[in-house]
């Protein structure tokens, strides 16, 4: 086939209409915000104490660093969505999580007595959280990747990890309303251990599921 | 020059997805330029046919394009969608070139069937299913319009119009798969 001839073909073609995407992601960050929430009410549900530890600034970190993954790394996955997308400029608010946690852990090794450090750490619920925070983010994952495979990554894995990364953070601040471990010291070592398994799971499924 | 070019190539693309034809057929005419030079200047020596990769780009374009932002610079988009289905292309032919050396056996056993080598499009339309093949040549190959079309087979142009569009999809997909 001739290209004059293919080229009169998509030209017959023009009617068609794929969803513009920017509806694409804001559907599918409304329908992840609800399959999370979903998953989090009926397997966990809020901690009894959780209004009450508004008021405690370990307990509203947990979700200053959550929610900071998941707006940067949602503008980030957003960007790589699209070829010749900009994606680059958008990498580096990647960063401010990962600094605000680095920030907080080291005011929490100031204020509590190094014998207190690896209890912190280890906390009491760190099963709980390797287990719910991928089941939590799971869908919302899925709906990301599809979302990926409506537009045209260049660069697939990047965009599964970032997917991941998308989806861990909002599952985290879920499952934050539940656990009893506060420091610091527990989010920065076992929410980053979830968070980064999804980032993984997503790196692995971007290349097969966002093909184009 | 290149600023003016690109408003140029904008203001099709727009008018392309508010539905008007003749300036999308314009836009993917100056598009398939673009892309022929990069392909050129990218491929060096043989293996892969460039006029492949630029079909190829040109569908990737057609179907992806609500990944275009309207106020968004539209070459910028163009080449990152050439350099990755370049890299794509390079990327099959290698694997290729591996399965062509394990058939050197059969091609021997065998009388050579076909001398003229067709481009990949055409190979991937004549794996379509036998309805939307015949749509689509009749409006790619033949330069029949949606309405003759439908004539021409009995359908309503509605139909001719979806047969039109996945089939563009698959011959899209079939690349992938080799």
């Amino acid at each position: 086939m001739k290209t004059d001839d293919l080229i009169r073909a998509m030209a017959a073609d023009t009617d068609s209409r794929s969803m513009p995407m920017d509806t694409a992601w804001r559907l599918a960050g409304v329908l992840a915000f609800i399959l999370a929430g979903a998953v989090f009410l009926v397997t966990l549900g809020p901690r009894p104490d959780a209004l009450a530890s508004l008021e405690t600034a370990r307990f509203v970190f947990k979700f200053v660093v959550t929610l900071a993954l998941v707006a940067s790394a949602f503008a980030l996955v957003r960007a790589l969505a699209r070829p010749g997308g900009g994606a680059g400029p958008l990498l580096a608010w990647l960063a401010v999580p990962p600094l605000l946690l680095v920030g907080a852990v080291a005011l929490e090794l100031f204020a509590v007595p190094a014998s207190e450090w690896m209890t912190r750490l280890v906390g009491v619920n760190s099963q709980v959280c390797l287990t719910f925070i991928p089941l939590i983010g799971a869908a919302p994952l899925a709906v990301f990747l599809l979302a990926l495979r409506h537009g045209a990554p260049t660069r697939p894995r990047l965009s599964g990890a970032v997917a991941g990364l998308v989806a861990g953070g909002l599952a985290a601040a879920f499952y934050a309303a539940h656990c009893p471990d506060d420091s610091p010291l527990f989010v920065a070592t076992w929410y980053s251990l979830a968070i980064a398994g999804l980032a993984a799971v997503g790196a692995l499924a971007a290349p097969l599921v966002a093909r184009w | 020059m290149n600023g003016k070019n690109e408003r140029e190539l904008a203001d099709l693309l727009r008018a392309a997805i508010a539905g008007d034809e003749r300036s999308y057929a314009l836009f993917l005419d100056r598009a398939a330029a673009l892309v022929r030079a990069y392909v050129r200047r990218k491929i060096s020596h043989g293996g892969v046919d460039p006029e492949d990769v630029v079909q190829e780009v040109l569908l990737a374009i057609h179907l992806k394009r609500h990944t275009w932002m309207p106020d968004a610079a539209v070459m910028p988009w163009v080449y990152a969608i050439a350099r990755f289905k370049l890299i794509d292309a390079f990327r099959r032919r290698g694997r290729r070139v591996e399965i062509d050396l394990d058939e050197i056996a059969e091609t021997y056993a065998q009388p050579e069937s076909e001398t003229v080598s067709d481009r990949d499009v055409g190979r991937a339309l004549d794996t379509l299913a036998p309805g939307q093949r015949s749509v689509v040549a009749a409006i790619s190959v033949e330069g029949r319009s949606i309405e003759e079309t439908a004539r021409k087979f009995g359908m309503n142009e509605a139909a001719v119009r979806v047969a039109l569009h996945r089939g563009l999809a698959a011959i899209a997909r079939r690349f992938g798969r080799d």
